[in-house]
């Protein structure tokens, strides 16, 4: 095994840990990261922050993140600010309404807690 | 016509209403409304059709004819739905209105008639969101509406202004309700309004009642956009989902602000925890404030629990106080813009679609022309992910060329649209998918938020009889 694959091996992408749903407002858009159980939304509390995500979408979008937590829910809530290109109808990117950022966050890799089993 | 000489359904509590979604924007699923009024139970039918950019087309189509500006869609449905609707007495109401809701409501009457229902169907009409011919005087009043994004102030794009309306909230359509209104149309509404204004209406409850208010308005945002909450677009066990004859959302209200949110049986889709709570962080802001002219809804305090098979209750959902201000959306003229795409298929599909790029390019830039903006995506490659997605290997059976322009002149966009087609037999090999012809040049109109003050809207109601 390389390195790489060595420590890919102790990673796991984050469509193994939640799912989520995007849309917009104006040029930002927000994707809403659910946990597909619970146990899992401390995982995605301490690792997802508004600063991994902002490197995740570098080259992406244009302005900072913002994070928001809602436990009840066991989802966060992510605004990618300047991510559509100007936004609905101005923007000329097939994605103009940030409809799929949401699978976009989820090709993420985080550190596998120990122990963890995630199927 | 109160709440108590309805039909109760076959709830456990008398006080509960049955609220369907039966369409979730304008070019929903046709079969929708029709869907949820013969499916099973309802005492509702609400229907949101109005998105962001709708209200600037319909204000252009009006300006063609005046008897037009409104969803069409909606009144074909009346003209299929009407009888059944007025035996069972379901209410309606829909923000299909658009910038000519009288006309809409014309147009329904009439369907009325057609259908020998005079006497029987009253139409409530809500109006007084249209601030177009008004924003003359608002400006000179000292009201910039500022963009909320920008910080702009409007009068910087004033004569490009193409429609301009403010968010009503629920009240008026209460109004309507009240005063006997068996469909209620309406114009720029919240898409929450209009599921929120049946329970205000039936459970009595007031314009205070800040918890209540935020638990209907959350149950306005779970059955907004239709289906998406009930099985459609839902990442989660989609491959087991039948989506051939998805089951729109239906809300079981209760009085005391818990509801159920649920679907006809037998249909498809489904209902879970999962797929309502996609739904729930649809276009979410900061989810302890989710602002509408009637509360502020905290999404921090919902409680959802699935209760059954395509049932997941709804409670502990608080609110606070509505603010002083409503929302307007503005939308304005701001250039033109065109897409273009051809079709290279392998070996190497990806080098040739790039190579295509760079030739037209070139030539766009050989005859002077300026835009505000070319991007360029590779259909298959990169197009939704950008850079986040693996680079494919050179085996890629085909990839879309996709060219977009914009400009504040229409000539360099209409230039764009001729450099296309060119490229099929002047550029490089293997290219395809040029059926649709050339492209088509489109008007911007952007969209512009901003706040003004409720003391400035004074909504109106009519209630008019067929």
């Amino acid at each position: 095994m390389t390195r790489a694959a060595a420590k890919r091996a102790k990673t796991v992408q984050l469509l193994h840990l939640a799912h989520a749903r995007s849309g917009d407002k104006g040029d930002t858009a927000n994707v809403g990261l659910i946990a597909l159980k619970p146990a899992f939304y401390p995982i995605l509390v301490k690792t997802v922050t508004a600063a991994r995500v902002a490197r995740h979408f570098r080259g992406v979008i244009r302005g900072p993140v913002e994070r928001y937590e809602l436990p009840n829910l066991h989802a966060l809530n992510f605004l990618l600010h300047g991510a559509l290109g100007g936004g609905g109808t101005v923007s000329l990117k097939t994605d103009a309404q940030g409809k799929v950022f949401s699978t976009a966050l989820l090709r993420m890799r985080i550190n596998l807690p120990g122990g963890l089993r995630v199927r | 016509m109160g709440a108590v000489t309805r039909r109760a359904p076959a709830a456990s509590s008398a006080r509960s209403i049955r609220i369907a979604a039966g369409q979730g924007f304008w070019g929903d699923w046709l079969e929708a409304p029709a869907r949820q009024v013969e499916g099973g139970p309802i005492d509702y039918l609400v229907m949101d059709y109005l998105a962001e950019v709708t209200m600037s087309i319909l204000q252009k189509q009006r300006a063609r004819n005046p008897a037009l500006g409104y969803a069409t869609d909606f009144v074909t449905a009346m003209q299929r739905l009407l009888p059944e609707l007025a035996r069972r007495r379901i209410r309606v109401v829909a923000n299909a209105g658009g910038v000519n809701p009288a006309g809409c409501a014309r147009a329904v009457l009439e369907a009325a008639r057609a259908h020998s229902l005079a006497g029987q169907v009253k139409v409530g009409v809500v109006t007084g969101d249209d601030l177009l011919d008004r924003l003359g005087a608002l400006l000179a009043a000292g009201h910039g509406l500022v963009n909320l994004d920008t910080g702009r102030p409007l009068s910087d794009v004033r004569p490009a202004v193409q429609s301009a309306n403010a968010y009503l909230g629920a009240a008026p359509v209460v109004e309507a309700l009240r005063q006997g209104a068996d469909i209620v149309i309406t114009g720029r509404v919240t898409d929450t309004g209009l599921s929120l204004a049946p329970m205000m209406h039936e459970f009595g409850w007031r314009s205070d009642a800040w918890d209540r208010l935020a638990a209907g308005t959350v149950a306005g945002h779970i059955i907004e956009c239709g289906a998406q909450c009930s099985g459609g677009n839902c990442l989660v066990d989609w491959q087991h989902i039948d989506l051939d004859d998805p089951g729109y959302p239906i809300i079981e209200a209760h009085a005391d602000g818990n509801f159920a949110v649920t679907k006809h049986p037998g249909t498809g889709g489904r209902v879970s925890v999962a797929t309502v709570t996609e739904q729930l962080v649809y276009e979410m802001g900061d989810p302890r404030a989710y602002i509408t002219p009637d509360c502020i809804a905290d999404f921090t305090t919902i409680q959802l629990r699935q209760a059954g098979r395509d049932r997941v209750e709804v409670s502990g959902v608080r609110g606070r106080p509505a603010t002083e201000f409503l929302k307007v959306s503005a939308a304005y003229a701001c250039g033109f813009k065109a897409v273009g795409t051809l079709v290279y298929a392998w070996p190497d599909a990806l080098a040739k679609a790039r190579r295509a790029d760079q030739v037209l390019r070139a030539r766009l830039s050989a005859l002077g022309l300026a835009y505000e903006e070319i991007l360029t995506e590779f259909v298959g490659a990169n197009a939704t992910h950008g850079r986040l997605a693996p680079a494919p290997g050179p085996d890629l059976a085909e990839v879309q060329l996709r060219v977009g322009v914009r400009a504040p002149d229409r000539a360099p966009v209409e230039r764009f649209t001729r450099e296309i087609a060119p490229l099929i037999l002047n550029g490089p090999p293997s290219v395809t998918g040029f059926a649709g012809g050339r492209p088509k040049v489109e008007e911007v109109v952007a969209y512009w938020p901003a706040l003004i003050p409720k003391s400035e809207v004074k909504p109106v109601v009519e209630v008019w009889e067929a």
